[in-house]
């Protein structure tokens, strides 16, 4: 009996660590925004458009929607060199921002479901802590 | 006709919401006079630029690395301090003792979170001894305080007058409410000091109780150019409006520059900062920029290496990736117009020892100006 007593309790415990994040998606959209308008709004402005050739756009972006885990990569680790987005080319430098693994989630999950923009998961701290510099290689 | 005020209300409201381009407008010449050479390349962000000789400088690239480049080859110099990467702050700008050829003494600065005074980072300034390719004797001259996490605005620039002085200057830290205004805490300000890092006897707020004495002017938001004016000798900075609103100011040793509580700015979202444009016992910029051009790096061509230019005013535009020519006359700012149309994000502009302009280009490295012959 205590052995299972004890086996619930740990059930318990691994199953709330692996399920559920220490965010809701809502507070961490909400944490997201305040990231946003601290480290981000300066070049991809407060409607996430950009700057047409200069600064990428994050509203209805090909590039985004595409490739998640390379701009999760981009926030961590900084992105450099040519991409296209939207059918425009872009070829300057988003310097490492210096921010936190669960920054980086709650500014992804704000900038995925802001302006029109909508995904249906959640990114959480752990998928941000797994994402390597190798993710910055395009697919 | 509910709708048709609705429109016309809006109409309004957006009309009156985008302020007018402040004269005078932006011109792109149709020829070009002058071709570039890049003197060191694959570098990110080059912050700062110090040269030893033309062909022997310091390149800071903002993530973390200082650079020596020796006609062309660039090498690590090692022994920088741990330095705090986060936002707009990293490794900043670099500067050499007036002195150099005979100390070998720089100066950095840099974002920081050394010394406990909480979570986060802030400005910091710092000297060293120069051998070679390491620094040695480094030593911390001066640190803001309090700590923070946000990540913006964290100046800086360095440079010095004739008659034994340092200036610095470091960004409001994202705290526009408090920092600014308050001479009792570090931020939004321009730093005087000694070169030996001690705070010199007439600064305008030694002697005020909780006072932060290194403090020359204050009001800023975040300057990101300080230069000497070379006939004048008085001290010109540039520094980054909100939406709008960026400035050139001629700075006098105790004045107030106004941010927040006056701007020609507005929020990025397009809402008001405050309706006012100008108060008594605030400083008016010399020149502002609407739109803001994103201001980085200044200096003015002396030499005469480019005839047509001498004189004039160089500011570096990080929103726009060109070079702006400003040309002065009757203390007031006539012509405007864009060098280097979009070469990539400007982040600094210098005139080196042989009086070429050196530009510091984002993605690109440095690059020199040559004027066709």
């Amino acid at each position: 009996m205590k052995f299972f007593i004890l086996l619930y309790g740990i059930s318990i415990g691994v199953l709330t660590t692996l399920l559920l994040p220490e965010k809701t998606k809502e507070e961490s959209i909400e944490a997201g925004a305040e990231i946003y308008q601290d480290f981000c709004v300066q070049c991809h402005l407060p409607n996430g458009m950009g700057v047409s050739g200069v600064f990428p756009p994050l509203q209805n972006s090909d590039f985004l929607r595409n490739n998640i885990d390379l701009s999760i990569a981009g926030l961590k680790y900084g992105l450099s060199g040519k991409i296209i987005v939207n059918e425009e080319e872009y070829n300057g430098v988003m310097a490492n921002q210096g921010l936190e693994n669960e920054e980086i989630a709650d500014v992804m999950n704000y900038i995925l479901n802001t302006w029109g923009n909508s995904y249906s998961g959640q990114i959480t701290t752990e998928q941000v802590e797994l994402i390597s510099e190798k993710n910055l290689l395009p697919k | 006709m509910k709708q048709l005020l609705t429109i016309l209300s809006l109409a309004f409201i957006t009309t009156i919401g985008c302020a007018q381009d402040n004269p005078p407008f932006i011109e792109t010449p149709e020829t070009q006079s002058y071709s570039y050479k890049i003197v060191a390349d694959g570098i990110d962000i080059p912050w700062g630029l110090a040269f030893i000789t033309p062909e022997d400088f310091l390149v800071t690239e903002k993530s973390g690395t200082l650079y020596r480049v020796v006609n062309g080859i660039k090498t690590t110099v090692e022994g920088l301090p741990p330095i705090y990467t986060r936002g707009q702050g990293g490794l900043l700008d670099v500067a050499l003792h007036p002195d150099f050829s005979n100390n070998n003494i720089i100066y950095i600065t840099l974002s920081t979170d050394v010394e406990e005074d909480g979570l986060g980072g802030n400005t910091a300034l710092y000297c060293a001894k120069l051998t070679d390719t390491s620094l040695e004797d480094l030593k911390l001259l001066y640190k803001a305080t309090p700590n923070t996490n946000k990540g913006q605005h964290w100046g800086s620039r360095i440079v010095f007058d004739q008659e034994g002085h340092l200036y610095f200057s470091i960004g409001d830290r994202g705290n526009r409410d408090e920092n600014p205004q308050d001479i009792n805490r570090d931020g939004g300000k321009i730093y005087r000091l000694n070169l030996d890092g001690s705070i010199p006897e007439d600064n305008p707020h030694v002697g005020i109780n909780g006072a932060k004495t290194a403090v020359y002017s204050y009001g800023h938001r975040n300057p990101q150019a300080l230069v000497m004016h070379p006939e004048t000798g008085v001290l010109w900075e540039t520094e980054h409006g909100p939406r709008g609103g960026d400035e050139i100011n001629i700075i006098q040793k105790g004045k107030n520059y106004g941010w927040p509580t006056i701007t020609y700015g507005i929020n990025y979202s397009g809402t008001p900062i405050t309706d006012k444009k100008e108060m008594e016992g605030m400083e008016q910029p010399f020149y502002y920029w609407i739109p803001s051009i994103g201001p980085s790096g200044m200096a003015f061509s002396t030499s005469g290496i480019y005839p047509e230019w001498k004189g004039n005013l160089f500011a570096g535009s990080l929103a726009f990736q060109y070079l702006e020519r400003l040309v002065i006359e009757n203390n007031k700012v006539v012509k405007r117009e864009k060098v280097l149309d979009q070469i990539g994000r400007l982040r600094n502009v210098v005139q080196g020892p042989d009086g070429y302009l050196y530009v510091g280009v984002e993605g690109k490295g440095i690059l020199k100006i040559i004027p066709n012959s």
